[in-house]
């Protein structure tokens, strides 16, 4: 209510995030069920008496449940998404319930190749099954139940999030009011996967990976998240950025050795070794396999208009001028999908330096435009609730 | 540019009421409409609300999309030099080109476009036809009114034309007018359209359809 007052953004301020674990078996696309499994999410803002301001947020390749605010014990570990999540800011914690889950298969608390495996008591690892982006929809739903919120105001995602927000239109078409697809894509294409699978090679390579089960050994292999995470940062920044930012920068003069010369080295190795610290190899071939295979036209003959003809949501899609991982043409393949089926929906193209990570960014343009869209939310709650 | 500040340039606030209360009474309820260069969507949101219609609005600025979430229009922000190839074929009732055409370049292509996704098309314009511009120009200079209010060099107003220019353009084309309204401020203009008329509106199709 502060933030309303005076009209300034806040943050979610110190959360704690919630573990849940269910008991029915979960079918998952590959064949396999899992008996049991848990998920760890976050909440933000109050869920009202009606159950219709809830927000989901669908994460990406990396991230987590821990969207916004930061935790009581470590203040320094704020949300990934804290940006756009909180009290005034776009997605409004004063006015919306916003739920965002870890993802099936991933390590930060949800069930996944780091968790225990109940059957034999020990880390899964390599055992843990591949999942699918409707996987972690239907894992998602699940929560939605427990929660009590049969239909979301919004589902919304950038990227692989943005994957998800589609699928949950399909999937559940009367479980949301709206689509927020950011960054996104309605496939992997040729050269995205080409990437997924050098980094993976990355990984299976490394001789501390000892096929998936390096964790009985004591070991991770970080060389190969080191440069699975390197070359995934290459293609979130826009080459301009990039130029802007580190250009032919050296640290100390060339020495004529392999050491880090370039800034962009050194700052690529930097982020390489905090990834391999705390990401999981095994999480991330799966999730970038359940990017691979995310194609809902595929069942279809390839025809993403009739992929969505069970889409009963309005949408909001994004795309950033400089992404060209996810690059604006993508986009509008799903804007076009959805005039032809003669849904709502609007879209945005932002002028942004940022490429693929734009989406993460602070950009004025961007987050009006999302706000607006809120607003436009939160406006047609409103005239629910009076009617 | 925003269109939408074209718009208001090009004329008063009067005549865009008038406007649009005319382009309403030319759009049947319930209608899906395309409103190309929808600026704020203020037209759009007017027909939803007289005429009941659905569709979308396409703007270039992020501005004109901003202000078409807020009014809850559906905005896609495209540049409509690009055409109108996300649109299939006779996908809407009526498409909307309102004190747009002007600044167009590709003006021929657009129209020719507008009637493939759209079973009718309604245009209006700023009348270079006026007496008032007719008159600067025999002084010597280009012209600069409410409707055309920029100098020269600062235009961004490339294909101005005339009633009688339009009224050409749509027969060499083999259009079928439908219907046609000349203002002045809000008032209809029956006696010397060309060049008592400020803004023309056009509703028209193909021929044989």
């Amino acid at each position: 209510m502060v933030a309303q007052m005076d009209g300034v953004a806040h943050s979610a301020g110190a959360v704690v995030p919630q573990q849940v674990c269910f008991t029915a078996p979960l079918p998952l696309a590959c064949g396999v069920t899992l008996d049991s499994f848990e998920l760890a999410y976050e909440t933000y803002g109050t869920l009202n008496s009606e159950r219709s301001n809830a927000v989901l947020i669908c994460h990406a390749l990396n991230a987590s449940h821990h969207v916004a605010g930061y935790y009581k014990d470590a203040p320094d570990n704020v949300g990934w998404w804290d940006n756009m999540v909180g009290p005034g800011k776009p997605l409004d914690t004063t006015r919306f319930f916003v739920v965002s889950v870890n993802n099936l298969g991933s390590c930060f608390g949800s069930s996944g190749p780091v968790s225990i495996n109940p059957a034999t008591g020990q880390p899964w690892g390599a055992d843990f099954p591949l999942v699918t982006v409707e996987d972690w929809v239907d894992a998602q739903a699940r929560l939605a139940d427990y929660l009590g919120i049969t239909r979301w105001a919004a589902v919304m995602g950038g990227s692989l999030g943005g994957m998800q927000t589609l699928c949950w239109a399909t999937r559940y078409p009367e479980r949301l009011a709206h689509g927020l697809v950011i960054a996104s894509a309605p496939n992997l294409s040729a050269e995205n996967i080409a990437f997924n699978e050098v980094a993976r090679q990355a990984i299976l390579s490394d001789p501390d990976f000892l096929d998936g089960h390096y964790a009985r050994h004591g070991t991770r292999p970080r060389r190969g998240l080191r440069v699975a995470r390197m070359l995934g940062h290459i293609t979130y920044l826009s080459d301009e950025q990039m130029e802007a930012k580190f250009g032919r920068q050296l640290r100390e003069g060339l020495k004529f050795s392999f050491a880090p010369e370039f800034q962009i080295e050194s700052y690529l190795r930097h982020q390489g070794e905090k990834f391999a610290g705390y990401f999981d190899g095994n999480t991330y071939l799966r999730i970038t396999k359940a990017l691979d295979y995310f194609d809902p036209a595929s069942a279809h003959d390839g025809d993403l208009s009739k992929a969505f003809e069970k889409a009963r949501c309005a949408f909001l899609v994004i795309s950033f001028t400089t992404d060209w991982r996810f690059p604006s043409a993508r986009s509008r393949e799903i804007m076009r999908a959805l005039i032809d089926n003669r849904r709502d929906v609007s879209y945005a193209e932002i002028e942004a330096p940022h490429g693929h990570d734009a989406f993460l960014h602070d950009d004025a343009q961007y987050h009006a435009t999302v706000r607006a869209y809120y607003e436009r939310i939160a406006a047609e709650l409103n005239e629910k609730e009076a009617a | 540019m925003m269109s939408d500040e074209l718009k208001q340039a090009n004329t008063s606030e009067a005549a865009v009421r008038s406007d649009f209360s005319l382009i309403a009474s030319w759009v049947t309820p319930g209608a899906r409409v395309l409103d190309l260069g929808c600026g704020d969507g203020s037209l759009f949101a007017h027909l939803r609300q007289t005429r009941q219609v659905t569709g979308y609005g396409i703007e270039i600025s992020i501005e004109g999309v901003k202000a078409c979430i807020a009014n809850r229009v559906n905005v896609l922000q495209r540049d409509l030099e690009g055409g109108l190839a996300d649109f299939a074929d006779g996908s809407f009732d009526c498409v909307i080109l309102s004190q747009t055409l002007q600044a167009m370049h590709r003006l021929e292509a657009l129209i020719e476009s507008m009637l493939r996704v759209g079973r009718e098309a309604i245009v209006t314009f700023p009348n270079f036809g006026h007496w008032s511009h007719r008159w600067q120009i025999l002084r010597g200079r280009m012209p600069v009114s409410e409707s055309l209010p920029y100098q020269w060099y600062n235009t961004p107003n490339i294909h101005l034309c005339t009633v009688r220019d339009f009224d050409h353009f749509l027969e060499m084309r083999g259009y079928r007018v439908l219907a046609r309204q000349v203002l002045a401020g809000d008032m209809p203009v029956t006696f010397l359209p060309n060049v008592l008329g400020q803004l023309a509106l056009y509703r028209f199709q193909r021929s044989g359809t």
